[in-house]
């Protein structure tokens, strides 16, 4: 039960602007971990360099215990690390199933020739891909959407169709940008158990970002707050609700001041 | 099952008989003059133009990059295999009397032959090429691609003096290329193109290749080497192209390099927008349209008239965008190029289905 990932001094520079600075996170096998912070803090940023989609300036990404700075994206998708994005990002003109199909590309069982030829091979490995997809789907409760344009899903099935897309690439480590953005109290309160179940069933290790705090404090173990690129406050939900640091930097300081008083006093 | 039927290319036996069926149909009427030689060869410069915006389909409409260099791969195949057979075909002559008609094994080999090396040599420059420039965004991959497809008709403009080439003899225009394209060829290399486009698109290299277009940074974080899709389609859409070219070239018996002008290389461009970007059925059908319609509205047409077809064209494509933005058939496909269809899942697994929360949406 080692660490999975190991974020170390990590650091990054738009031109002049600090965007992520010195930042660590160990996040361990089977961890639900959280990220946090106010808006621009660099929480996306991390997950960027992590992904490989941007590189960082200063640093080292551990997975498994192996740097993967510099790896392009598709190599580091194929090694166990799968996303979600913020404002998401589906193949929005292809059919629902079409989308987790792709994701399970890199592990199709039959070659280029193979399906030029249309040979046994490719018969085969057609099957067997499209079952494993329409498990996903029926899973994630779309198996009867799996025709359809990922386009004109409702904006919560495409959340959970991005998730179930993320999951087919068969990873080990799943990050999640704010999966709860745009969403209403009670779409909320199942995606927190869409994601409890998923962490048990696909055995994963799972680090999110939210901007809401009641989903991080719902459902992570292990909170990393950031703020201005840099670590504020680590730990539980209940040490971070009562950090100073993490008030201020979300209610401004006078706030922070008065909460801090009234903790005191109590 | 399925098994015991008859398939090639995984197409069904209907699809085989249907296209003979095609094919002797228009082999009969011309043999009966009904269609004069001229129609034949318009009807074969469909299959061409048809072959060649297959191949840019492919690389604009299923993969998402605006190229215009497709012209100078078509000239690239045209070049190439007339080199060839110029060469060699009148060499190999191994004519074989079948008593009804004659048959040169030797010539049709020849001609296979050059059109498969030009074919390949425009695969291999289409690879070379996309290598540094495909990592270029959408319209700089434009404007590059446009500048190849200027130096390759600069090329052939003095391809006697800067390259070793003086049978092709530069802007006088290549003579003696002989005239090896019959109509089975042209109308059985277009089927075989569209076997080939059907079979890689509805395939996981296929979907790979969409997935680019609709949003790259999304399939490289599933996995998927975009730069390595973007160089295959641009190659097998190359090769379409120097196949297109190989058959063309075969076909008037003479190569002028005014016509890979890189004004023309919007022709296959503009088939593709008309007839549906991602649409092989629309590609056909337009291709087919452009060739026939050029000449249909020049005889149709007032003397003098002629140039009127270069105002019409514009004219159309707008009102379709207009009409139809995603083109004439657009999203439309005939029934054998569709990806087959599963069906649903039945919730059998009802206890594996519960499991996952259900959404109110």
């Amino acid at each position: 039960m080692g660490p999975v990932l190991q974020i170390e001094r990590c650091t990054k520079y738009f031109g002049g602007l600090r965007a992520v600075c010195n930042f660590d996170i160990v996040v361990n096998e089977g961890d639900l971990a959280g990220l946090i912070g106010p808006n621009g803090a660099g929480k996306t940023t991390v997950f960027n360099m992590v992904t490989g989609l941007y590189t960082m300036t200063e640093g080292d990404v551990l997975f498994d215990g192996q740097s993967i700075v510099g790896m392009e994206p598709h190599k580091i998708a194929q090694m166990g690390i799968s996303r979600t994005f913020q404002n998401i990002r589906l193949f929005q003109n292809l059919s629902v199933l079409d989308n987790v199909r792709i994701a399970y590309h890199t592990h199709v069982g039959y070659s280029l020739a193979d399906s030029i030829w249309r040979s046994a091979k490719y018969e085969k490995g057609e099957r067997e891909l499209t079952e494993q997809a329409q498990e996903f789907l029926a899973v994630f409760n779309l198996a009867d959407r799996q025709d359809e344009f990922a386009k004109n899903l409702p904006y919560g099935e495409q959340r959970r169709l991005e998730i179930a897309r993320a999951l087919a690439t068969n990873p080990r480590l799943l990050l999640l940008d704010e999966p709860a953005a745009g969403m209403n109290p009670k779409e909320v309160a199942t995606l927190m158990e869409l994601i409890h179940f998923i962490r048990d069933r696909f055995k994963l290790t799972i680090l999110l970002i939210e901007h809401q705090m009641r989903v991080v404090m719902g459902i992570c173990e292990h909170i990393t707050v950031m703020d201005f690129g840099e670590v504020i406050a680590r730990g539980t939900a209940e040490q971070i609700q009562n950090n100073p640091k993490v008030i201020e930097a979300y209610l401004g300081r006078g706030a922070a001041a008065g909460l801090g008083g009234a903790h005191n006093a109590a | 099952m399925k098994k015991n039927r008859f398939q090639f290319l995984g197409l069904s036996w209907r699809f085989w008989v249907v296209a003979i069926v095609i094919y002797a149909v228009v082999q009969v009427l011309f043999s009966t003059n009904v269609i004069n030689d001229y129609m034949k060869t318009v009807i074969q410069l469909g299959c061409v133009m048809a072959i060649v915006s297959l191949g840019l389909n492919l690389i604009y409409g299923f993969n998402g990059q605006f190229s215009l260099g497709q012209w100078g791969f078509y000239a690239i195949g045209a070049y190439a295999s007339a080199d060839i057979t110029y060469r060699y075909a009148s060499k190999v002559s191994l004519p074989l009397d079948l008593g009804f008609a004659t048959f040169d094994i030797g010539q049709t080999g020849i001609y296979i032959v050059a059109i498969a090396i030009g074919t390949i040599l425009a695969g291999v420059i289409a690879y070379l090429f996309g290598l540094p420039v495909l990592k270029l965004g959408s319209d700089y991959f434009g404007i590059a691609t446009l500048g190849f497809t200027i130096v390759v008709k600069v090329l052939a403009d003095n391809s006697d003096t800067i390259l070793p080439f003086p049978e092709m003899k530069g802007a006088r225009g290549m003579v003696g290329i002989p005239r090896l394209t019959t109509l089975f060829w042209s109308f059985f290399l277009l089927v075989l193109a569209i076997a080939i486009l059907r079979n890689l698109l509805n395939s996981s290299t296929g979907r790979a290749i969409v997935s680019v277009r609709e949003d790259e940074i999304a399939a490289k974080s599933m996995g998927i080497d975009v730069v390595k899709y973007k160089n295959l389609s641009f190659v097998v859409g190359g090769m379409f192209a120097g196949l297109a070219g190989g058959i063309y070239a075969h076909l008037y018996a003479f190569l002028h390099p005014s016509l890979f002008n890189f004004i023309k290389s919007f022709d296959p461009m503009i088939i593709i927008v008309f007839g549906g970007l991602g649409s092989i059925t629309g590609t056909i059908v337009a291709g087919f349209g452009w060739a026939l319609s050029l000449e249909v509205l020049r005889i149709i047409l007032p003397a003098g008239a002629e140039t009127w077809r270069f105002i019409i064209y514009p004219v159309a494509l707008l009102l379709i965008m207009l009409l139809r933005p995603r083109g004439l058939l657009g999203g439309v496909e005939w029934g054998f190029l569709k990806p087959k269809v599963w069906p649903q899942r039945k919730e059998d697994q009802t206890a594996k289905v519960e499991a996952a929360p259900q959404e109110a949406v």
